[in-house]
């Protein structure tokens, strides 16, 4: 069991790091996270679960994101399910999400609210 | 089981092997007990299609029974054994080797013979006739001791063994007793434009000879002495001069007969004795003789609804015809000849383009057309006279060539639901819309289901306009738009990208789209411009629009590690390069196997490894495999003439040229090849994308097969090429297809939903119809020339290792993949989230 903690702002890494209108993948106290930049977008940062709830495995930062239907959305690299960035429920089962969390682009620092 | 019906069915040619089918198929199968007696020492194969055991094609490909057919439905076929005798009152038949085999029914599809006119000598050495495989084994090993060959017989048949013979490579004459060729079913005007064509080609023609008899000169030649006084020497004489059926045994066992041959049959193809039927050329219905397989196949339905009790009745048959004879188009429909009264006339004439066209109408309907050098027109015409629609206004637009692009077509529309849409495989409208009632979608579907446009494929054009324009009637939007946001097909991307010489998808669908794009037409569209432009599939632009296997230029697999494949050009490797494989392996603990297309797989890699291990192999000399990539996989080989005791050419050597050549072009999807030392096809290459077959002479080159899930069996594009030739060819269809198939297309669907098929594909690659073949070649030397092994570019770049890391944050390895172990390798553990 881990202990409670209050969430908390956490720097992952410089916007610099990030490709545009892709994903990479997080680390924070063993839990995985996918984090997207669409610098197109407001806000242009967007952070869902790394695990694949239907795939079952951590891919889901290294799929393809766009829109479907006008939300913006990762497709799993391993069955192709989309998930909305937004809130990381997926379009094709609505029973099945991959999570979400708040995040930020604060003077050229990417940040993740977890805890 | 017991009272099962006795049924003989004697002769297994196309017509006595359709019979069975469509029994098998009728469900019905199971209330008889089948025997069937063949003369021949194989199952019935594929005689329309006989000229082609010359270019390639073996008695195997051309035998119709897939392998184990019979036997898996019970059926019993004895070969080389014919049928002498039937006593109808025991109701038993006598066989060649002095059996009694009791029957309860019979089905005569003896077939017929070739008609040899009785000209004295026609019997002596080097005469042949043009009928069975033994034929054309005999005649093939006759002609290479030969240098001019004959044909006697003008008609179809004749200019079908007038083919063979010009592809033994013989000097070819064709002699006909009258005053045109194919008088039958051509008018003179036509036979005259179809002999301007046929002797650009080199043939020799005579026509309005008579031979008188033929006899032996010095040097062993044959002469055959005309009526006109002429002679002609040849070293060879072929008899095609045309058919007869084969009814000796019906005649021996008195059921009723032709004045001039042929066992009478009724509407239900009994004969005279009601236990009896007979079906295809040996059979007169009303007079008369079919001698085209669709009538055969027609007769062969209508017997066994019979025999099974269900009605169904033949009412003779259309004899249209529309065929390549050496190349030349041709098709005649109808009263060729304009002879019934009241019929009335179009002609065009095109000396240039060496094309004929005739149209016969009578009160406002077609009666009958001829086509020479263009049959374009052919499915039009044949469906305005099967369905009595009314002439359009003016008629001779109908054959008339289209200046503008428009012309004469048929709606689908316009057809009833009875209308024939394909003629080989007897399918209706009607049978189209039951397909679509069963949930076909589209054209491909809809062949599948009926049949339709798999025979001859003449009617490709006609059936994806009916099939269209129903599904649009239904409300079926046939949307070919690639996805929400791009209203553009594929090929239509394809062009875009290449006409304004667009370089990033930003830039498309800034110009072409809307939205930010998905995972359908980034990859697309990525591919796309790979295609066209060859960068590096990891420049920042290209990067975010390739799944996860281009990326990471590895193929995941299912609990989120990748597999890697390096390139084993032909399936060749030294012992060093093995143990190499072998090392990386063992120490990265990857789990190994052998792929089907000759090449070593190893599982289990993490993302973060994927650099340290192809620089490792890097080192050993290897490059990337492509597994990842809709692109070239694999050129697999046999070992070819330089260990084989059989083999013609070098099958490894060729398979390295063109791996190594097509390595990187990146395409709808996947491509595999085989290259095959001879014909005994130990690479398979017949199920490949690309196939390549030694041949004494050269290779002969397949195209758009496919093993896997919908196995199609490759078509014969073109055979005896030289290397340089054959790299060329293979240029233009690859090029050919990465520009016009849809997304995800193989080539085997892409050649289905061809319209035109095979005849087209050969037109543009072969022919060059469209013009576009020095392009073709120019865009393949061009990629070519620019191919980078994607690892090799990677790994010297410390940017795109970046990439690599398993944590944007953390260098700690991704923990939640585990394995076990499973015979001696490593095996994945599905991993469960906790919280």
């Amino acid at each position: 069991m881990k202990p409670e903690s209050k969430p908390q702002w956490v720097d992952i890494c410089s916007i610099d790091d990030l490709v545009p209108n892709s994903g990479v993948a997080a680390l924070i106290n063993e839990k995985q996270y996918a984090v997207f930049y669409v610098p197109t977008q407001t806000p242009s940062v967007y952070t869902i679960g790394n695990y694949d709830p239907i795939g079952k495995a951590q891919v889901l930062s290294r799929g393809i994101v766009g829109d479907i239907g006008g939300d913006l959305v990762v497709a799993s690299p391993l069955y192709k399910q989309h998930f909305r960035l937004s809130d990381g429920s997926c379009v094709e089962d609505e029973t099945s999400f991959a999570g979400s969390w708040p995040s930020k682009v604060e003077e050229g620092r990417v940040k993740l609210m977890v805890g | 089981m017991k009272n099962k019906t006795r049924l003989l069915v004697i002769g297994n040619g196309m017509v006595g092997h359709k019979f069975l089918e469509n029994l098998v198929q009728s469900g019905e199968k199971e209330q008889f007990d089948i025997i069937v007696f063949g003369e021949e020492p194989h199952a019935a194969y594929d005689r329309v299609h006989l000229s082609e055991y010359y270019s390639g094609r073996s008695a195997e490909d051309l035998t119709m029974p897939t392998p184990g057919y019979y036997e898996e439905h019970g059926i019993s076929l004895l070969k080389n054994c014919c049928v002498e005798d039937i006593d109808r009152e025991k109701k038993i038949v006598l066989t060649n080797n002095g059996d009694e085999v009791p029957y309860d029914r019979i089905v005569l599809a003896t077939g017929s013979y070739p008609f040899v006119p009785p000209i004295p000598g026609n019997e002596q050495d080097g005469c042949f006739v043009y009928r069975t495989l033994e034929d054309l084994d005999n005649i093939k090993a006759y002609a290479g001791k030969s240098k001019r060959g004959v044909v006697v017989g003008g008609g179809l048949l004749g200019l079908e063994a007038t083919n063979a013979l010009s592809s033994l490579g013989l000097e070819t004459h064709v002699v006909e007793f009258a005053p045109s060729l194919m008088p039958v079913q051509l008018d003179p005007a036509g036979g005259a434009m179809l002999r301007l064509r046929i002797e650009e080609l080199g043939i020799q023609v005579h026509t309005q000879k008579a031979t008188n008899d033929i006899t032996r000169v010095e040097d062993n030649q044959l002469r055959m002495n005309f009526s006109d006084g002429e002679h002609l020497d040849t070293d060879l004489i072929l008899f095609s001069a045309g058919i007869r059926p084969r009814d000796e045994l019906a005649r021996k066992s008195e059921l009723a007969m032709g004045e001039r041959g042929g066992i009478v049959i009724d509407d239900h193809c009994q004969t005279s004795d009601p236990d009896i039927y007979a079906i295809g050329e040996c059979a007169l219905w009303n007079n008369q003789i079919f001698g085209l397989v669709g009538p055969g196949y027609m007769m062969a339905d209508v017997a066994m609804n019979s025999l099974i009790g269900k009605q169904a009745v033949f009412k003779g048959a259309d004899m249209s015809t529309k065929l390549k004879l050496l190349g030349v188009d041709v098709g005649s429909i109808g009263d060729a000849h304009a002879k019934e009264d009241g019929n009335e006339v179009y002609t065009w004439h095109n000396q240039p383009s060496a094309s004929y066209a005739k149209l016969v109408v009578n009160k406002g309907f077609v009666t009958g057309a001829v086509l020479v050098g263009n049959a374009e027109a052919f499915d039009t015409v044949l469906q305005y006279k099967l369905n009595q629609i009314k002439l359009p206004d003016p008629p001779e637009q109908l054959i008339l060539p289209r200046f503008d692009g428009g012309g004469a077509t048929l709606s689908a529309d316009d057809l009833p639901d009875t209308a024939t849409i394909c003629s080989c495989l007897n399918v209706t409208k009607a049978n189209i819309f039951a397909s679509i009632d069963e949930g076909a979608m589209n054209v491909s579907e809809v062949k599948e289901c009926t049949g339709a446009s798999t025979g001859c494929g003449g009617c490709a054009a006609l059936l994806a306009s009916v099939v269209n324009s129903e599904l649009a009637a239904r409300g079926v939007e046939v949307s070919t738009d690639i996805c929400e946001h791009f209203k553009h097909t594929r090929q239509e991307l394809y062009h875009i990208i290449q006409v304004e010489e667009i370089k990033s998808f930003n830039e498309l669908i800034k110009a072409h789209g809307q939205g930010m794009g998905c995972d359908i037409c980034k990859p697309a569209v990525g591919s796309i411009l790979a295609s066209v432009w060859n960068d590096y599939v990891l420049e920042e632009d290209h990067l975010p629009l390739q799944d996860t296997n281009d990326t990471f230029l590895a193929n995941m697999q299912k609990n989120g590690t990748y597999s890697i494949v390096p390139r084993i050009p032909g399936g060749e490797v030294t012992p060093a390069g093995l143990i190499a494989i072998g090392e990386v392996a063992q120490s990265y603990d990857l789990y190994t196997k052998i792929t089907g297309g000759q090449r070593i797989d190893l599982f289990g890699a993490r993302k973060e490894d994927l650099p340290d291990i192809w620089a490792k192999l890097i080192d050993a000399g290897f490059e990337t495999g492509h597994a990842y990539g809709k692109s070239l996989r694999t050129v697999k080989s046999c070992v070819g003439s330089t260990w084989c005791r059989y083999g013609v050419q070098d099958s490894v050597g060729m398979a390295i040229r063109l791996e190594n050549r097509y390595k990187g072009l990146r395409s709808p999807h996947k491509i595999k090849f085989a290259v095959s030392g001879c014909t005994r096809e130990c690479a398979e290459a017949q199920s490949k994308d690309i196939g390549v077959i030694a041949t004494e002479k050269g290779w002969n080159l397949f195209v758009c097969g496919n093993g896997g899930m919908k196995p199609r069996h490759a078509d014969l594009l073109i055979t005896d090429l030289d290397d340089a030739e054959l790299i060329r060819i293979i240029d233009r269809v690859l090029m050919f297809y990465v520009r016009t198939a849809d997304r995800l297309q193989r080539t085997s669907v892409w050649m289905g939903n061809l319209e035109g098929g095979l005849d087209y594909l050969k037109e543009v690659v072969l022919e060059d119809s469209l013009g576009i073949n020095a392009q073709l070649e120019a865009q393949m030397d061009s990629i070519v020339g620019t191919y980078q092994c994607e690892w090799k570019t990677t790994i010297e770049s410390p940017e795109k290792l970046r990439r690599f890391k398993s944590f944007i944050n953390s260098d700690a390895p991704d923990t939640t993949i585990e394995f076990t172990r499973e015979r001696g390798q490593i095996k994945p553990i599905e991993t469960a989230l906790t919280e």
